[in-house]
């Protein structure tokens, strides 16, 4: 059933915007309502909508890696977020380390947010893993 | 680490060093440098043996009351000089037997890897390390037999080897475990110290008798005696190492181990003497029967683990002695032996003894290596096997309560071995030469080493047995017994009543090797009886299990969805449902108040009514749909936005995905079921409904616990810095959690791909 012109023709634009939202609410997500997974969602949901109007194809273009590279860059980055812990004895793994760096603008570094985004990539990469099989063409 | 700890450990670290060394060589180098790994250790062992027992731990786990470590004691040195040195002969046989078998490289690698297991199973201190070594050497044992794997009967031979010594080795587990909670330590010298203590535990008779079982299947006894021989479809290499020289004596090894614990125990001596006798009766008729020179080795090698664990049954400080006696010459001749047949097959082109005959003008040196070792074999002076039937005798005679039937047994067990030897050392070199497919000649000088060196050791072991036995065998018998023994080897005893007895063994023997061609063809008949036998329980089980889980399968996996779903239903409502009822557990909540924001359950209520009835499948999904979002209105009023978020573009999408799917399937328009299937889903789905209800009544019944909430509450800010509890409870504080629950996704999003990628493509039937 193929999508009608309008929406083929809109579905880049639209893609923007629960890009954007996804991403907002994963930055936000430690301090207010949001986080990797509802974020990861959203984007999920973004993408799900582009392979409808355009085709998976399209869409693991749009994407550039296939879905399960996704959910493996994902995982590696939150196993890997909790490595740092092991060099300080007095912590165990995936204890997470922060640095507030003397700047004019409030910048906490951390690595919960690095094992944030790999729970973002996880579900961004399961989600189009599961669409993209069920509606596979082939 | 001091020097002596490293140099328990160093043979294990060098055979696996070497291991990988040799899979990056070319086949051509493999072997020798196996062969001069093995012979590095054996240096180390003979430095290390005959002193002072020496233990050290190498690993712990502490919570698990574990301490993992080696010990070299008499018993272990013994065991590991044999493994070492007979795993060099062997090595450089194999590459020279194997020449130019691509397969090669693998051969040499696994051989190394058991002879590792072997070592570490002799030398481990506790029963954990010994158990771990003890399956290794099962699992290498797998490989080795399946060597030729495009053939049947090499599979199903290492299947069969697999199972029944896989299935012991669990056997062992359990009884290991139940010997070290009731001795309240892993430690072999532990636990033989707090004998009282294992034997006055209530599990102490099965404990003793898993430890057996395991024990009797690695050791080929009775009924389990049948794999042994259908070994033999590996490369003779491997049949003279593994399978008579070392890993079927390591149930030999574990019942001499725990004698000092179980020695005196009645159940212990009786199961050990008379299984022992009737093994060792069993291989010695068997033997008779067989033409093919490696499986009546093999047969032989039964009744040799059979004879020894007779000995280790007998009570007395003799036996003893007699087993770690009769150990080391069966190892010295039976490899010898092994490595002959092996050279016959290689240089005639045939291994049928009855083909074969009168080599000795064309293969000289083979025929004084094969003679030498069969005269071990027999019995006669002065060769080590003289010094070891002697003594078998003896612990026979003094053995006591049904002493006339073990002597008996033990007569007829050497007279048979006498008979063998006879076949082996006499008919093949001498006589008649018939025709054979090659044009035999001896073999190359590294496959000549094995027989020669092992079969002259028998010859100047004999002639000074007390030498040997000052060094090495009194230690080991220490070992078994618990105590320093006071009996002492020698080859001459003087004139009686045992020498006698041997002399009629020897005569009787004689006899039996003249009349063999009519002997074996007699027995031929009995094979129609072999349909009763142990063999033959196997493969029926075996049938059976395959036939059970044929069943099983067809009535569990039947293919129908909605049958599935039925069930899983069902099950995830009755068996709480059972459970609260069985505890008394149905309560009604103490002071219900009506909240008014509960009025967002009537969206789910309205959402589930419509789901029910909606006509068309289309209709039913937007209809499941309004649950969710219902769902999400409850979590929102109550406070928890963000679960609410969640929960609000979950069901976006699983709405969105499940329209997509229906409108590629070919279902359209109505509910296909008839009434009466609606009428039973109707029914499941008031079960499952009533089930939920009731438990969440009785939670709300109960007084709830805010401990956890407000400690994470309080902590989210200090501990994780985030004001969003929750996403600092993902993150953070339960991060391992999370970690292993995004794994879980990414493995369903892997299984989704596999399954729907390969259910695009026709099935392709068979295997």
């Amino acid at each position: 059933m193929p999508a009608s012109f309008i929406l083929r023709v809109a579905a880049p634009l639209l893609l923007w915007v629960p890009l954007l939202v996804s991403f907002y609410l994963l930055v936000r997500g430690h301090n207010a309502p949001g986080g990797g997974f509802v974020g990861g969602l959203v984007a999920a949901s973004g993408l799900v909508f582009f392979a409808i109007a355009r085709g998976e194809t399209a869409a693991i273009a749009v994407m550039r890696l296939s879905p399960a590279s996704w959910c493996g860059v994902g995982l590696l980055l939150g196993a890997g977020s909790g490595v740092l812990a092991l060099f300080d004895p007095a912590s165990g793994y995936l204890t997470h380390r922060w640095w507030f760096p003397d700047l004019p603008v409030k910048l906490p570094l951390n690595t919960a947010f690095i094992f944030d985004i790999g729970v973002y990539l996880v579900v961004i990469g399961t989600i189009t893993a599961m669409f993209f099989a069920l509606v596979a063409e082939d | 680490m001091p020097l002596p700890d490293l140099m328990l450990i160093l043979p294990l670290i060098l055979g696996i060093a070497a291991a990988m060394l040799v899979a990056c060589l070319k086949p051509a180098s493999a072997a020798p440098v196996g062969a001069a790994t093995a012979a590095v250790s054996f240096v180390i062992y003979l430095g290390l043996a005959g002193g002072d027992p020496a233990s050290a731990s190498f690993w712990a786990v502490p919570s698990l009351d574990i301490a993992g470590g080696l010990r070299l004691d008499g018993l272990a040195a013994l065991f590991a000089l044999l493994i070492t040195g007979i795993g060099t002969l062997v090595l450089l046989y194999a590459g020279s037997y194997l020449k130019g078998d691509p397969r090669l490289t693998r051969l040499i690698v696994l051989l190394l890897v058991f002879m590792v297991a072997m070592l570490g199973s002799v030398t481990a201190n506790d029963v954990i390390t010994l158990f771990i070594f003890w399956e290794l050497t099962s699992l290498t044992s797998f490989f080795l037999v399946a060597y030729d794997h495009e053939k049947l009967e090499a599979r199903k031979a290492a299947l069969q080897a697999l199972l029944i010594t896989g299935g012991g080795g669990l056997a062992l587990l359990a009884g290991l475990i139940l010997v070290a909670i009731a001795a309240g330590t892993t430690s072999l010298t532990g636990i033989i110290a707090a004998r009282e203590a294992v034997l006055a535990h209530p599990a102490a008779v099965p404990a003793m008798l898993l430890v057996i079982l395991g024990a009797f299947t690695k050791s080929a006894q009775f009924p389990f005696h049948f794999w042994l021989p259908n070994a033999m479809a590996a490369p003779t290499p491997v049949s003279a190492y593994l399978h008579s020289a070392t890993m079927v004596k390591l149930g030999i090894y574990l019942l001499a181990r725990f004698n000092p614990v179980y020695g005196s125990e009645a159940l212990w001596q009786d199961l050990l003497t008379w299984t022992g006798l009737l093994t060792a009766l069993t291989g010695a008729v068997l033997a008779f029967r067989e033409t093919d020179l490696k499986r009546v080795l093999a047969y032989t090698t039964v009744t040799a683990l059979g004879t020894l664990t007779m000995l280790l049954g007998l009570a007395p400080e003799l036996s003893a002695m007699a087993a770690v006696t009769f150990l080391t010459v069966h190892a010295l001749y039976k490899a010898a032996l092994f490595l002959t047949a092996g050279i016959l097959d290689h240089e005639t082109g045939t291994r049928d003894a009855s083909a074969l005959g009168g080599l000795r003008g064309v293969m000289p040196w083979t025929a004084a290596a094969a003679v030498l070792a069969a005269l071990s074999m027999a019995g006669l002076p002065p060769f080590l096997g003289f010094v070891g039937k002697e003594i078998v005798y003896e612990a026979a005679v003094a053995a006591d309560g049904g002493a006339g039937l073990v002597v008996l047994g033990a007569f007829l067990v050497n007279t048979a071995g006498v008979a063998i030897a006879g076949l082996l050392g006499w008919r093949i070199f001498f006589g008649a030469r018939p025709k054979t497919p090659k044009a035999p000649h001896d073999p190359p000088i590294a496959m000549l080493a094995g027989p020669v060196v092992l079969a002259s050791l028998g010859l100047l072991a004999g002639l000074a047995p007390s030498l040997l036995g000052g060094w090495l065998l009194d230690g080991a018998a220490a070992a078994i017994l618990g105590f320093p023994p006071t009996t002492y080897l020698a080859l001459w005893h003087g004139f009686t009543p045992i020498l006698a007895l041997s002399a009629v063994t020897v005569l009787l023997g004689a006899v039996l090797t003249l009349l063999w061609p009519r002997l074996m063809r007699g027995l031929q008949a009995t094979r129609r009886l072999d349909r009763f036998g142990p063999a033959n329980g196997y493969e029926a089980a075996l049938a059976g299990i395959i036939r059970t889980a044929d069943a099983t399968t067809a009535a569990v996996q039947h293919g129908s969805l909605r049958g599935y779903m039925q069930v899983l239903l069902l099950v995830a409502a009755l068996g709480p449902l059972a459970v609260l009822v069985a505890r008394g557990g149905i309560a009604w909540p103490a002071d219900a108040v009506l909240d008014p924001r509960a009025l967002a359950f009537g969206l789910i209520a309205a959402g589930a009514v419509a789901t029910a009835v909606a006509i068309g499948t289309f209709a039913a999904v937007m209809a499941l749909g309004l649950v969710g979002f219902g769902a999400a209105v409850v979590f929102l009023t109550f406070g928890a936005p963000d679960v609410a978020l969640t929960q609000f573009t979950v069901e976006v999408l699983l709405v969105v995905m499940l329209a997509t799917v229906l409108i590629r399937l070919p279902i359209h328009g109505r509910d296909s079921r008839t009434t009466r299937q609606r009428t039973g889903d109707a029914g499941i789905a008031v079960v499952a409904g009533a089930s939920v209800t009731l438990l969440l009544l009785a939670v709300l019944a109960s007084p709830f616990d805010p401990r956890l909430g407000v400690w994470f509450g309080e902590n989210s800010m200090p501990g994780g810095y985030g004001q969003n509890v929750v996403n600092v409870i993902l993150v953070d504080f339960r991060a391992l959690d999370t970690l292993g629950e995004i794994a879980v996704l990414a493995i369903a999003a892997f299984a989704v791909i596999a399954l729907l990628r390969g259910a695009a493509r026709p099935l392709r039937r068979g295997n």
